[in-house]
């Protein structure tokens, strides 16, 4: 019974270290000016109009680039999976490298390319924060959409599936479409929302590159005269993906579980 | 039938793993768009480091950025701060996985902390900044509560915006990754090995001295290194807490690009991010050798 009482040990240090400042940060955010409490921080979100706008810039950006990761991903994976198995090992490695790349060294280079290079191709790509931030936070969010892609295709029989399919007459297309991508919903799903969480959380590139118009800089801004509606919005980004997270986990799990019995 | 009569280049095996130069192809959208869009950037940090504003070659930018006391400062801090943090998430973060895994697949334990983990460890730290400075700020929840019981941190000379502080946040996202990082490794260890100890007369922890944390090392040692590149790297929680008041690398570089410092100074905020690129080139090449090295024991 030693075995259990670390256990609890551990996950009552982790419960009490992960729970406290979301606790605060909630009681906090529901404070009123009058000293007492409630929504007022929350609704600022519908009441002050720049939020919204960014909001909505910042849900823009976050469908782009999940669209374009999951295009660049799921393709990739199952063809490593299918044909070229002998580089999965290094294509993972190289998946943490954007992990580890700094954003602000990121920032630095494109900042460089934003003040010096001219020419109709970086014009578009800088006119707006959607054109000039998507495919950067597509790099940020290769690394754990490819991992979540990955791992999903792990637990399926995906060759199996893929031969099956063609030997029906499917091309290989169809076959990704159609039978490989309803299997790995869950993992699409997860892959999707965490590059959500990504783009409401991103600040360091936006700050540097002056696109400062999306969401998580103005949740940002607004806590200098307004420290409850920052702490509200950027509570209710977090705990609104960590819902849509566990709603995508909760479902593949019942689904998964329904198959094998 | 038709359709494979149509198609006889194509027999049922073609989706066969091969080595081929022709395979590799079907890599090129995903390697090409790193390149483009992750090289690029890179390509530009590195030759503006080495080239003056006018576009001479020169080692003067990343002299300074070595020699330069406020960078020297930047650059330790950033340091102490990933390493302290990594430590610390490491190991927390491998006992909680541990924890968690014994728990059944299915639990809401499991679930709840495996997409917490993911969210908490890609937000990026603005969320989290706010929430430790409604938990551990001047009037925040924790601190007075703190003090209603005895204990006063301020007075102790603790600050939210100090590197201690910093650091307790940081070890917020740090350990989520950790348990993203570590949880494949330990449902690895199979076992029989456990059972086979145990049939030898192995005590829990024996098993896990001579056995398990030894087949374990180099994931351990993997995973704290991508941790320690993780911190490293971080500025987003930085930017929210202090808005800058902590000398660390990132915020060296952002106030040497941003126009309020002299105009060649944009070269030297290259050499900075040129030197935080070799510190995690290095730390990668290490974490690519225990890769290999963990690789060894997942035979599944």
């Amino acid at each position: 019974m030693r075995g259990r009482r670390w256990r609890v040990v551990v996950l009552t240090l982790a419960a009490l270290y992960f729970l406290v400042p979301l606790l605060s940060a909630a009681e906090f955010s529901l404070r009123t000016p009058g000293g007492g409490y409630g929504f007022g921080n929350y609704l600022a979100i519908v009441r002050d109009e720049v939020l919204f706008t960014s909001l909505l810039t910042s849900l823009q950006i976050a469908v782009f680039t999940a669209v374009l990761v999951l295009a660049l991903v799921v393709p990739t994976a199952v063809w490593v999976r299918l044909r070229f198995p002998a580089v999965a090992g290094l294509l993972e490695s190289a998946t943490i490298l954007p992990i580890v790349v700094p954003p602000v060294v990121m920032a630095a280079g494109i900042a460089f390319v934003q003040a010096n290079l001219g020419g109709p191709v970086f014009r578009t790509l800088f006119a707006s924060s959607t054109t000039a931030l998507t495919p950067f936070y597509v790099v940020l969010a290769l690394p754990f959409a490819y991992r979540a892609v990955d791992n999903g295709l792990a637990a399926i029989p995906l060759r199996t599936l893929v031969e099956a399919a063609r030997n029906l007459g499917a091309s290989t297309a169809t076959a990704l479409v159609r039978v490989v991508l309803p299997t790995i919903r869950s993992a699409v799903l997860g892959a999707a929302f965490l590059t959500l969480a990504l783009v409401l959380g991103e600040i360091v590139i936006a700050r540097i590159l002056l696109y400062t118009d999306t969401f998580p800089i103005a949740v940002v801004e607004v806590g200098r005269s307004a420290a409850g509606v920052s702490v509200a919005l950027s509570l209710a980004s977090l705990l609104f993906t960590w819902v849509l997270l566990m709603a995508v986990s909760f479902a593949g799990g019942r689904r998964s579980r329904k198959a094998s019995s | 039938m038709s359709d494979l009569l149509e198609a006889p280049a194509a027999p049922p095996d073609r989706v066969r793993p091969t080595r081929s130069w022709g395979a590799a192809l079907g890599l090129l959208p995903f390697v090409g768009y790193l390149l483009v869009f992750l090289g690029g950037p890179l390509y530009f940090v590195i030759s503006g480091a080495l080239s003056d504003p006018d576009g001479r070659p020169t080692l003067a930018n990343l002299v300074a950025s070595v020699s330069a006391p406020q960078y020297r400062a930047a650059f330790l801090s950033s340091v102490l701060l990933s390493a302290v943090t990594a430590v610390i998430g490491a190991v927390f973060g491998a006992f909680l996985a541990q924890a968690v895994l014994t728990a059944r697949p299915d639990s809401p334990l499991r679930r709840i902390v495996s997409t917490a983990s993911g969210v908490l460890a890609y937000f990026g730290g603005v969320p989290l900044a706010f929430a430790f400075i409604a938990a551990l700020g001047q009037t925040g929840l924790a601190t007075v509560f703190l003090r209603s019981v005895g204990v006063d941190l301020y007075a102790s000379g603790f600050r939210i915006d100090s590197l201690t502080g910093l650091g307790l946040t940081y070890v917020y996202f740090q350990v989520p990754l950790m348990v993203i990082l570590i949880t494949p490794a330990l449902e690895g260890l199979l076992p029989q090995w456990r059972e086979a100890a145990e049939n030898l007369g192995a005590s829990a922890w024996s098993y896990w001295r001579h056995v398990a944390l030894p087949v374990l090392a180099p994931a351990l040692g993997g995973a704290t290194l991508v941790l320690f590149g993780n911190a490293f790297a971080a500025y987003a929680t930085a930017l929210a807490l202090t808005s800058g008041s902590i000398p660390l690398l990132p915020t060296a570089i952002a106030s040497a690009l941003s126009g309020n410092v002299l105009a060649d100074q944009q070269n030297v905020g290259l050499a900075l991010g040129f030197d935080m690129v070799v510190v995690i080139a290095v730390v990668m090449v290490g974490y690519l050798v225990l890769q290999r090295r963990a690789a060894r024991w997942s035979a599944r």
